[in-house]
């Protein structure tokens, strides 16, 4: 239920918004062309997705409505000029019915009927034809799979482990031998086939106390990193749109 | 009809894993050639998927509208920034979709001025979010959240200034923190899944894991 007094605000709200920029257009603070209205519609935007902050309302979710629309169709457009349009629609189709000089690639059948098969999903009769698309995709996924993960990362994880402890420094040979200890106590953790008691519980408590260093750590870069977005996003506000900063 | 149903699909991702599997151990041009074109036709299939999603999208948001769902009103925006976008890169600046995509269009303006800001401002509210439920749960109830809440605080303070302030250990702690028990704690969880994936994709390949298919015939 939308009440009065958030009606009144997100209108006057509407207003301040309108009238700086009808006066930064009006001044030639900012220019009357795409760039200059670009800027006024990021700022809708931005200001429109920060007031969810205050409480979920309707111009946010008129934003966020857009912004999914937007996402989705960039992502069709970008899906048919870098893959359906070259490698479907100009070396299949197009030479089929036009000399291009370049024979129509047949092989590229085989890819565009199980990618339309997928489209079969909706219907009843004959929706395990998609199966083929998926049996394709999966079994393609985990074939490349097998060697490349066993070539880059299990081999490379295992390789630091089996060096020498000794690095030729007192600290760094130490700080070896907590990353050994480390990488052995969490795979301890890990592993459900024993149950976690005695020797093996103490390992895995060690484990756990790496393992919430590694999160503490994870979600403090995480932080970091969404604070310089939020910085980014300010920083545009006061720079690009209003000025204020140089 | 079962053949096609149920062993046809199991003879492909078989034939595709141990094909994609054994011609990484190829060190022949036909096997990279080979690795380029299935790949361009995973890409292909992939592409088509997308339109899969983007009909389950409008699908929902229509329905909304169609049956006047509480706040359906909002799916008209969904179609309406859709609409703009896929109209704008068809339309391509003039030159039509058939032609080769063309730079500083109307759809590059809408990536740039509404796609990107609209991105970047829904993840940084993160902060506000990630901020007030580190308030909440941050709280130093057991040995194993005072060692994760000192950890996070540690990494925080030393990527900016104010921890150099404070001490200028901090940001070597922090760095230390990175590079030795983190990088242990990773490194056992890159192993761990790493053998997982193996595992599951020996089980795909080897027709033993059949969630892919899915349910019915």
């Amino acid at each position: 239920m939308i009440k009065k007094t958030d009606v009144s605000i997100t209108t006057w709200i509407l207003i301040a918004f309108g009238t700086v920029n009808i006066a930064f257009l009006a001044t030639g603070k900012l220019g009357f062309n795409g760039k200059g209205l670009g800027i006024i519609t990021a700022v809708a935007i931005t200001l429109a997705m920060y007031s969810f902050l205050y409480k979920d309302n309707p111009v946010f979710k008129i934003a966020e409505n857009i912004f999914v629309g937007v996402a989705m169709g960039y992502s069709i457009i970008i899906v048919w000029f870098n893959i359906l349009k070259p490698d479907v629609f100009e070396a299949l189709i197009v030479p089929m019915f036009k000399d291009t000089g370049n024979a129509p690639q047949y092989l590229v059948i085989v890819p565009t009927l199980l990618g339309l098969f997928m489209f079969l999903r909706f219907s009843s009769k004959l929706s395990w034809l998609s199966r083929w698309s998926f049996a394709f995709i999966v079994g393609m996924g985990s074939g490349i799979a097998i060697p490349n993960f066993i070539n880059a990362i299990l081999l490379r994880q295992l390789e630091p482990m089996l060096a020498p402890l000794y690095t030729g420094s007192f600290w760094g040979t130490i700080d070896t031998l907590l990353v050994l200890i480390g990488v052995v106590s969490v795979l301890f953790y890990f592993f459900f086939s024993m149950e976690h008691k005695g020797v093996i519980g103490g390992v895995s408590v060690i484990g756990i106390w790496f393992l919430m260093i590694a999160f503490g750590a994870s979600f403090g870069y995480t932080v970091m990193a969404r604070m310089s977005l939020l910085i980014g996003r300010i920083q545009f506000l006061l720079k690009d749109w209003l000025g204020i900063i140089q | 009809m079962n053949f096609l149903k149920r062993t046809v699909p199991m003879i492909i991702a078989f034939v595709m894993g141990v094909l994609m599997a054994f011609q990484y151990y190829v060190p022949h041009e036909a096997s990279q050639n080979l690795l380029k074109v299935v790949t361009r036709w995973g890409m292909i299939i992939s592409g088509f998927a997308m339109f899969i999603g983007a009909y389950s999208l409008f699908h929902m948001h229509w329905n909304r509208i169609k049956h006047k769902v509480s706040g359906w009103g909002y799916s008209i925006f969904m179609f309406f920034g859709a609409g703009i976008a896929i109209i704008s890169g068809l339309y391509n600046g003039g030159e039509l979709f058939w032609n080769d995509k063309q730079s500083g269009t109307m759809f590059d303006w809408i990536f740039d001025y509404v796609q990107v800001p609209a991105g970047a401002t829904i993840f940084s509210i993160l902060a506000f979010f990630m901020a007030s439920a580190a308030y909440r749960t941050f709280r130093a109830r057991n040995k194993e959240a005072t060692i994760l809440l000192i950890s996070a605080i540690i990494v925080m303070l030393g990527r900016v200034p104010v921890g150099t302030m404070i001490s200028q250990y901090i940001p070597i702690a922090a760095d230390w923190i990175m590079t030795v028990p983190n990088l242990a704690a990773k490194r056992a969880i890159l192993i761990g899944v790493s053998i997982g994936v193996i595992a599951t994709s020996i089980k795909i390949i080897f027709g033993i894991e059949k969630a892919y298919l899915g349910g019915g015939d």
